[in-house]
């Protein structure tokens, strides 16, 4: 990881707990009646988004406030970069401006990793094209460590964060458990997600069973490389998940025939309310957002329960904060041993 | 015409009566365009001498697949420094392809480049003619005009697009069967690469970019061939890319069908691995593939399945190079490093001898190209088109500024063995002590 | 320790204070603790981790076999407030763990190992200040080897002890390292 975020598998075992760990120790900020640290005071965070993207650019900024630091937007629609400008001359103009750290998001594969040739500061891939999308995936471990646990033994259900757990009063949160044999199973459109492709990595470097659910056309060709299982039976998955997340399905792929239609796709593959009574008591319902009610997931899931959406949204910002302040408030990102 | 001397140089020619075959180092004299004396201790008065001690001699080598983008993308390169990068590399003749700006699909714009090639006078420019109008596959273009101009075109190509409509393809092949024609088909299946990126593989999956299927390419062969076949005309496939396809093209021939192919230096030694820093750099059509398909296309080249490597010189303006990898455009150069890639894959592994290099990247192109005065086995009275190579030169790391106009060479920084040194065109030096002369 | 009690060069350096006698230091603490608080009245006891949190919980128990008062006990880690974090590579962050009754009011006793620079301790008070406003602030220090850089002084002292700045302090606590030592070794040293 050291300077840039920019792909999952840039994290070892022991950086990834340790964006948890420090994470969970920023969450409780929310909660104070000052919700602001000094750390990043001084330091600039660009948002650099070349796709709309309103929630998780939000997400970033409220991030980089709450630890003090200034934060310049930078949106393609009616910008420069609308007249043509080209990725490579911005990103010398966010040198210019001296930006610590440039938070991107790009329809193109390998933007971020571009980008970080370009500039001194820190890149942090908010999601470039297909390829990937880190925070999501650390959000969304934080989001089942939070409400599942983990560690030797599989799942806990208390719905308490492991530091509760009995850790040695007062010690560092160093050591924090990981998701050891929490079995999660991703369904929808892995083909064209980043989401996906980000979350296969940490899940598995975390110690998660990761299960893909989806036809054969929405599945990259090569996956059997990847560090998970395949099922083309998303019924069959369900009643060994302890948690289910769903990925939106674009209605365009239709056109380009990935699926034959939108009611064969949701029949197959949809999380209505019968399938979610298969899962077992414990399990959660994910989704990175934003979801085709009716296609993927049905409205009474969404609105469950066991579902996780909303805190995923907060837990984004805790989860950002983490990562901005490992990468910014030192040196450097520490060197942790896997 | 002054006359040229050549002292001691290694003949690597591919054989035939009166040849250089079986001479160890030897004197070459050229003399008005021909080579008029072969043999030991010649001596000539009034001629230039060229110490050529430990060098090879080579029949001038001839490109079958080059882009020289003028007219219409003189930023990218023009005629006259795409063949100053030519002779460099020890061409001395290259064929353009026709997917310009305007396209060269009239007798009017081959006309064009044919007479930029003899006023830059660096090496031959024989021009490629478009099979369909405007490259869009719906209509022929005027192939028997263009064949009857100044530039008296034989190899047609929509390179750069596939001639995918199979009737079409039919016509085309039916066509120039009356002036002796080929068609060089680009073979990929427009609607199973949309979008495509990268070859269809792990890494592919793992970039998060759209594959290219090597089916794409190989279904589109094995249909030309097929159609090549029922028609009795002259099919030539374009930068071979994957193992499958040498295999149908092996298949092919021993039918005995007429079809000839090309491979490039890059589809020679890199491979899709490359792309890992999404540097479009590596980014090229038909992409680099994997370490297997490799190490087939070299075997294919040795065994001559495939016939000749052609280098599909892609020169592309900085920034359509260093932007983000869907957006940039697709090719490498390629005139100046490829008889050393050549060197390095084939020669160095003990694949392929130096009179077989002289016949990939000599004889074997002219006369697919159907090209006189080309491709001949250094011989008395042949004409004096020579290039002269030290395999032995100590190993260089490419520098990306060379002749061309473009600096997207996939070897920059490698390093690479042997050295052009000099290049004869019709007995005048146009390279001389690795320089323009 | 010797027969006579006076400090022995052990492996890990010259150690100042034994076991027993951080206890007595402990006991000592507390009671100078409830005589300036009237009792422990409106008392938070919070720990600068990371031993400052089992020194709170002992004077917490203390406090609580003493006056049979149940005195509330937590964690506030500093880290985000240090003025130095730019100089090293980002620390992970300790746990700071309010007790409910929050710091509102309270006379807020931040508990801490070793006072060196007194820069932790400004730091404390700056993270204090963002959770809420205490009617009152002290602190209490099991060792404070001087060398101050910042106007901060302790309320409560375990043991005074003069050091020079090549030399290092180390406090052992046994929930932490398994046994009660305060050590001092010359920088450099194994330790």
């Amino acid at each position: 990881m050291k300077r840039h975020l920019i792909s999952a598998a840039d994290l070892s075992r022991g950086d990834a707990l340790l964006i948890l760990d420090t994470a969970e120790e920023l969450a409780s900020l929310a909660d104070r009646p000052i919700k602001k640290l000094p750390t990043l005071r001084g330091r600039t965070v660009v948002n650099l988004f070349f796709e709309d993207s309103t929630r998780t650019r939000i997400s970033f900024e409220a991030a980089a406030k709450r630890l003090s630091a200034d934060v310049i937007n930078f949106s393609a629609k009616g910008s420069s970069v609308a007249k043509g400008e080209s990725l490579k001359d911005t990103a010398l103009t966010l040198e210019a401006m001296g930006a610590d750290a440039v938070v991107i998001r790009h329809s193109a594969s390998g933007a971020a990793h571009r980008l970080a040739g370009w500039v001194r500061g820190s890149v942090v891939n908010a999601g470039d094209g297909t390829h990937e999308h880190p925070t999501q995936a650390l959000l969304d471990a934080f989001t089942i460590r939070r409400r599942l646990g983990g560690g030797p033994g599989g799942v806990r259900g208390d719905g308490k964060p492991p530091r509760e757990r009995g850790d040695p009063g007062g010690s560092s949160p160093r050591g924090g458990t990981a998701l050891d044999g929490i079995r999660v199973t991703i369904v929808g459109d892995v083909l064209h997600s980043r989401v996906a492709r980000s979350n296969v990595l940490l899940l598995s470097t975390l110690g998660a069973q990761v299960t893909l659910a989806a036809p054969p056309t929405l599945l990259p060709l090569a996956v059997d490389t990847w560090p998970c299982a395949v099922s083309y039976d998303l019924d069959a998955e369900l009643p060994k998940s302890d948690v289910v997340m769903m990925l939106r399905v674009q209605q365009e792929r239709m056109t380009a025939a990935y699926f034959p239609s939108v009611r064969e796709y949701s029949r197959r593959y949809g999380l209505d309310a019968a399938r979610m009574a298969r899962l077992p008591d414990h399990a959660i319902v994910m989704h990175p957002g934003p979801m085709n009610r009716g296609v993927e997931i049905a409205a009474e899931v969404a609105d469950s329960a066991r579902s996780t959406i909303v805190e995923q949204v907060a837990n984004g910002v805790t989860t950002r904060m983490a990562v901005l302040y490992l990468l910014l408030g030192g040196t450097e990102f520490p060197e942790v041993s896997s | 015409m002054t006359s040229w001397l050549i002292k001691g140089a290694t003949p690597a020619a591919a054989g035939g009566q009166g040849s250089t075959a079986g001479h160890g180092a030897t004197d070459l004299l050229l003399a008005d365009g021909t080579i008029t004396a072969v043999g030991a201790g010649l001596s000539e008065a009034g001629a230039h001498v060229l110490d050529a001690a430990g060098l090879l001699a080579l029949p001038g080598l001839v490109d079958l697949h080059t882009h020289l983008r003028e007219p219409g993308r003189e930023d990218a390169e023009t005629v006259e420094t795409g063949t100053r990068a030519a002779a460099l590399g020890g061409f001395t003749a290259v064929h353009a392809m026709a997917n310009t700006e305007p396209v060269a699909d009239t007798a009017g714009v081959v006309e064009q480049v044919w007479r930029l090639g003899r006023a830059a006078g660096h090496c031959d420019v024989q021009p490629v003619g478009a099979v369909t109008v405007g490259l869009a596959g719906s209509r022929l273009a005027e192939l028997g005009t263009m064949a009857d101009s100044a530039a008296r075109v034989r190899v047609f190509s929509d390179d750069g697009r596939c001639v995918s409509d199979p009737l079409l393809m039919r016509r085309a092949l039916e066509y120039v069967k009356a002036f002796d024609g080929v068609i060089a088909q680009h073979a990929q299946d427009p609607r199973l690469t949309e979008g495509a990126q990268l070859n269809e593989g792990e890494i592919s999956g793992r970039l998060g970019l759209v594959g290219w299927p090597a089916v794409a390419e190989e279904a589109i062969i094995a249909r030309d061939c097929l159609l090549a076949a029922h028609v009795g005309s002259a099919l030539h496939v374009c930068h071979v890319s994957t193992a499958g396809s040498a295999e149908i093209i092996r298949w092919a021939k021993s039918k005995g069908w007429p079809v000839t192919a090309e491979v490039t230096p890059h589809h020679l030694l890199l491979t899709d691995e490359l792309a890992v820093g999404y540097d479009p750099v590596f980014k090229v059509n038909p992409p680099l593939r994997t370490a297997a398909d490799v190490a087939e296309l070299r075997r294919a080249l040795a065994d001559g399945t495939i016939d000749c490597v052609a280098t599909d010189h892609a020169p592309h303006p900085v920034e359509a190079k260093e932007t983000e990898w869907p957006e940039a455009a697709f090719g490498m150069t390629g005139l100046e490093t490829a008889l050393r890639v050549v060197q390095q894959t084939m020669v160095d592994t003990g694949l392929l001898d130096w009179p077989g290099v002289a016949d990939r990247m000599s004889v074997r192109p002219a006369r697919i190209g159907r090209l006189t005065g080309h491709g001949v086995p250094l011989a008395v009275g042949g004409p004096a088109n020579l290039t002269l190579y030290d395999p032995a030169a100590p190993a260089e790391a490419v520098s990306p500024n060379g002749a061309s106009k473009s600096r997207n060479t996939p070897f920059a920084g490698m390093l690479l063995p042997g050295r052009v040194v000099a290049t004869f065109l019709r007995g005048a030096p146009t390279v001389l002590d690795g320089k323009l002369a | 320790m010797s027969a006579t009690g006076h400090p022995v060069a052990g492996r890990d350096g010259l150690a100042v204070l034994d076991a027993e006698e951080i206890r007595r230091a402990l006991t000592r603490i507390a009671h100078e603790i409830l005589e300036r608080t009237h009792g422990g009245d409106g008392v938070v006891l919070l720990g600068i981790p990371t031993r400052g949190v089992p020194l709170a919980r002992r004077l917490a128990a203390r406090i609580g076999e003493f006056e049979g008062l149940e005195v509330p006990c937590g964690s506030l880690d500093v880290t985000m407030h240090r003025d130095d974090l730019r100089l090293r590579p980002a620390r992970a962050l300790g746990r700071t763990d309010l007790p409910t009754s929050g710091v509102d009011g309270k006379t807020v006793v931040l508990v801490d190992d070793v006072l060196y620079s007194g820069r932790t301790v400004r730091a404390a008070l700056d993270a204090l200040t963002d959770l809420g406003r205490p009617r009152a602030v002290q602190l209490a220090i099991l060792v404070d080897r001087g060398h101050r850089e910042l106007p901060i002084r302790a309320d409560y002292v375990g043991k005074n002890l003069p050091t020079s700045q090549h030399q290092m302090v180390h406090v052992l606590l046994a929930e932490v390292d398994g046994r009660d030592a305060v050590l001092i070794s010359e920088k450099g040293e194994p330790s």
